[in-house]
């Protein structure tokens, strides 16, 4: 290999062009619509491929050089987690009610991701848009290992954690990510990266990450931090792709603005579903927090998504549909999800809990408009129902949307006190949804979306019902992984163990 | 087009009557008690009358919810498909119109009280 | 008119890149969160490699602080010399 040579003698830009476009050749005994049959059918007209720029001009040998460097410092913090029983260090064992989500619902998004960006790269086509997917294909795949290997650790002391492959494929809160990729791998190229590179990357991983990740910090996760932090590295480099990819279609063609701009409303609003349950995971299942889900989207999304949207406004690009009905619910998403959460935790392989009396305090005082009005009147019946002996558990199960799979759990636009209802016909069948945007998705595609495999339905058409044949199948363990956290397996060990880690006592 | 694709795609819905044992689904929610965070689910049959369901599942559902005591099922307000519409108790699900996957949803209008001070 | 920003893990390797960054972008402001810093500049942000290697004391590929990088905002223009964000608006 002569790299070594190369480097010193060219600069970034040349040196970028020979280890990526010169990758690339012409074909002679195919036509190129042959070679590459999916990148016209979406209606993308794409003039000169050669017009891709990837700003960050990362070549393999450096993409090679780097991640194994972020390999070496991600697994010198877990052995060191490992090594001296860093699962003792957390504030408070109820915080991984929290990580169980992100192993059963997020990280399996990172594998889906990689399978989806490793197809992109065959099926696009100019050299410099794939070399640059094959790269995340990469990326991705480390972040679904490094996860799963992290979390591992948690795995030996803490339930929740055995099933989550069997979780992400059967359990119903697990479907709401799990539809999301699913619905992005199933559509062509263009709209993928929109999807995953764009809306997902760009739009909505620094709410996922950042704040979250810096809320392990605080809680005392050196795991979660660790991978968190060696993920994100990658995501600036994909939102970038993310940016310069939209940048790319709708500097090719004015044709393409209609069609990108319905799937930026599209995948802004999926994006956002997904996003409540992060803002459940920061606004009631970290024991520290950092700052609240409202707090976030303000940086990250108003400001942040503000200063994009404006970027884009010179190729004619709009804000995303939803994007007013989504900031007038943000004061109230997580209340709504958390609330579910708590009264279905029978069925999730994670603990629920009410809220302590200085978590209500905290919440009052982060959503001073919202929570003290509507949610905690609910909170505190809940609580009078716990403290007579009979805690509420809802085993109405859900209605579910057909599109975000989500259980319905949102309000009117402008009403808070009155549940959104929203139902289509098409061919002779009724659909429901917990929105106009999920709607929408919906009536514009519907053979896609009536293929939907909606967990609670299914429980009924599949196994008639029968829960406890049900949590056999998803791999919940009752009474272990799920229900309340006080008085929890969880619970009780974290508080015995850490004791015994901080004094002589014996057990 | 019904979904962008390379040639003609028909789907195939998973969730028809079909696949349900005999029985059909059918979603109730109680107006304005957001103490139940979406609306049930239930799996029963089309033969079930609307007061077997009434005075079966619903009434155990709504249980936790503290005006569930003092609900005075003859003047509850009903909606189906978002309009407004009279049941008759005495009837099957079926001849009361009640399809598979069908919204119900019940109103009472006078009793709120977890319902949001104004 | 909107900011660009980057966020940085905070450690050893990053301090001298953070008070580059300051020293070159004077309308740069630091905010300190657990486990990272935030830095947000109105419009456009330059990192300058030159910069770097004088507080380092020693050669930097600009390249390097992808392995510390933890997100960022703008639109990202990098050559051997200079990593630049800008909005334009």
């Amino acid at each position: 290999m002569d790299t070594q040579v190369t480097k010193k003698k060219l600069g970034l830009k040349e040196r970028y062009k020979l280890l990526t476009r010169d990758l690339g050749w012409e074909t002679t005994f195919h036509t190129k619509d042959e070679v590459y049959p999916y990148v016209k059918y979406e209606g993308i007209k794409i003039n000169d491929w050669d017009k891709w720029e990837d700003p960050f001009r990362l070549t393999m040998d450096a993409y090679w050089k780097y991640q194994a460097e972020k390999e070496r410092k991600f697994y010198a913090i877990i052995d060191a987690h490992a090594q001296n029983n860093g699962h003792l260090n957390l504030t408070d064992a109820r915080y991984l009610t929290a990580i169980k989500m992100f192993l059963q619902a997020i990280s399996p998004g990172e594998y889906a991701a990689s399978k989806g960006f490793a197809r992109m790269g065959r099926e696009f086509g100019g050299v410099g848009t794939q070399v640059a997917c094959q790269m995340q294909a990469l990326d991705e795949i480390r972040h679904a290992q490094t996860q799963i290997h992290a979390i591992s650790n948690y795995n030996k002391y803490y339930n929740g954690f055995h099933a989550f492959s069997d979780s992400r494929d059967r359990i119903w809160y697990t479907s709401v990510p799990r539809s999301f990729f699913d619905d992005a791998m199933s559509a062509g190229p263009f709209e993928f990266m929109i999807a995953i590179g764009f809306s997902f990357e760009y739009v909505l991983t620094n709410l996922l990450f950042v704040p979250f990740m810096s809320g392990a910090a605080f809680n005392g996760d050196m795991a979660t931090v660790t991978f968190g932090f060696s993920a994100q590295s990658d995501e600036a480099r994909h939102m970038t792709l993310g940016l310069e990819c939209i940048k790319f279609m709708l500097e090719q063609d004015p044709g393409n603005l209609p069609i990108v701009q319905r799937w930026i409303d599209k995948w802004f609003w999926r994006g956002m579903r997904i996003l409540s349950l992060v803002g459940a995971m920061m606004d009631y299942m970290l024991p520290k927090r950092v700052m609240s889900w409202k707090e976030a989207f303000d940086i990250y999304g108003v400001e942040n998504g503000g200063a994009l949207f404006n970027d884009l406004a010179r190729y004619g690009i709009k804000p995303p549909k939803g994007w007013d009905v989504a900031a007038g619910a943000i004061e109230h998403m997580s209340h709504q999800l958390f609330l579910g959460l708590y009264q279905w935790s029978f069925g999730t392989a994670f603990h629920g809990w009410i809220p302590s009396d200085d978590d209500m305090e905290w919440l009052s005082a982060k959503y001073p408009t919202t929570f003290d009005k509507y949610y905690r009147p609910r909170w505190e019946h809940i609580k009078k129902l716990e403290a007579e002996g009979t805690p509420f558990k809802n085993y109405g199960l859900a209605k579910l949307c057909q599109t975000c799979q989500l259980p319905t759990v949102f309000t009117e636009p402008g009403d808070p006190t009155m549940m959104c209802h929203r139902e289509t016909e098409y061919k002779g069948e009724k659909y429901h949804f917990c929105s106009d945007g999920c709607q929408e998705i919906f009536e514009h595609e519907p053979e896609k979306y009536l293929q939907a495999w909606l967990p609670m339905p299914a429980l009924f058409s599949e196994l008639n019902g029968d829960i406890g044949a049900w949590m056999d199948w998803v791999g919940l363990k009752n009474g272990v992984d799920n229900g309340d956290y006080v008085g929890s397996q969880d619970q009780i060990n974290f508080d015995k163990w850490r004791g015994m880690a901080t004094s002589n006592k014996q057990s | 087009m019904a979904v962008t694709s390379l040639k003609e795609y028909i789907g195939v819905p998973r969730d028809t009557v079909a696949n349900f044992n005999g029985k059909q689904l059918v979603y109730v929610s109680w107006d304005h008690h957001l103490l139940f965070a979406a609306p049930f689910l239930l799996c029963i049959p089309p033969q079930m009358t609307f007061r077997e369901m009434v005075e079966g599942p619903l009434t155990a559902l709504t249980q936790p919810d503290p005006d569930a005591k003092n609900i005075d099922w003859s003047k509850v307000e009903w909606m189906k498909s978002n309009q407004a519409w009279v049941p008759n108790f005495g009837a099957s699900l079926a001849d009361n119109g009640i399809g598979h996957k069908d919204q119900i949803r019940m109103r009472t209008p006078n009793l709120n009280s977890l319902r949001a001070a104004a | 008119m909107s900011n660009v920003f980057i966020a940085l893990q905070a450690n050893e390797e990053t301090r001298p890149i953070i008070e580059a960054i300051v020293m070159d972008n004077p309308q740069a402001v630091v905010k300190r969160e657990p486990a990272m810093v935030k830095i947000d500049a109105p419009g456009r942000m330059v990192i300058h490699k030159e910069t770097i290697e004088g507080l380092v004391g020693r050669a930097f590929d600009l390249q390097e602080m992808h392995i510390h990088l933890i997100t960022l905002s703008g639109n990202v223009d990098e050559t051997d010399n200079s990593l630049t964000l800008t909005w334009n608006n």
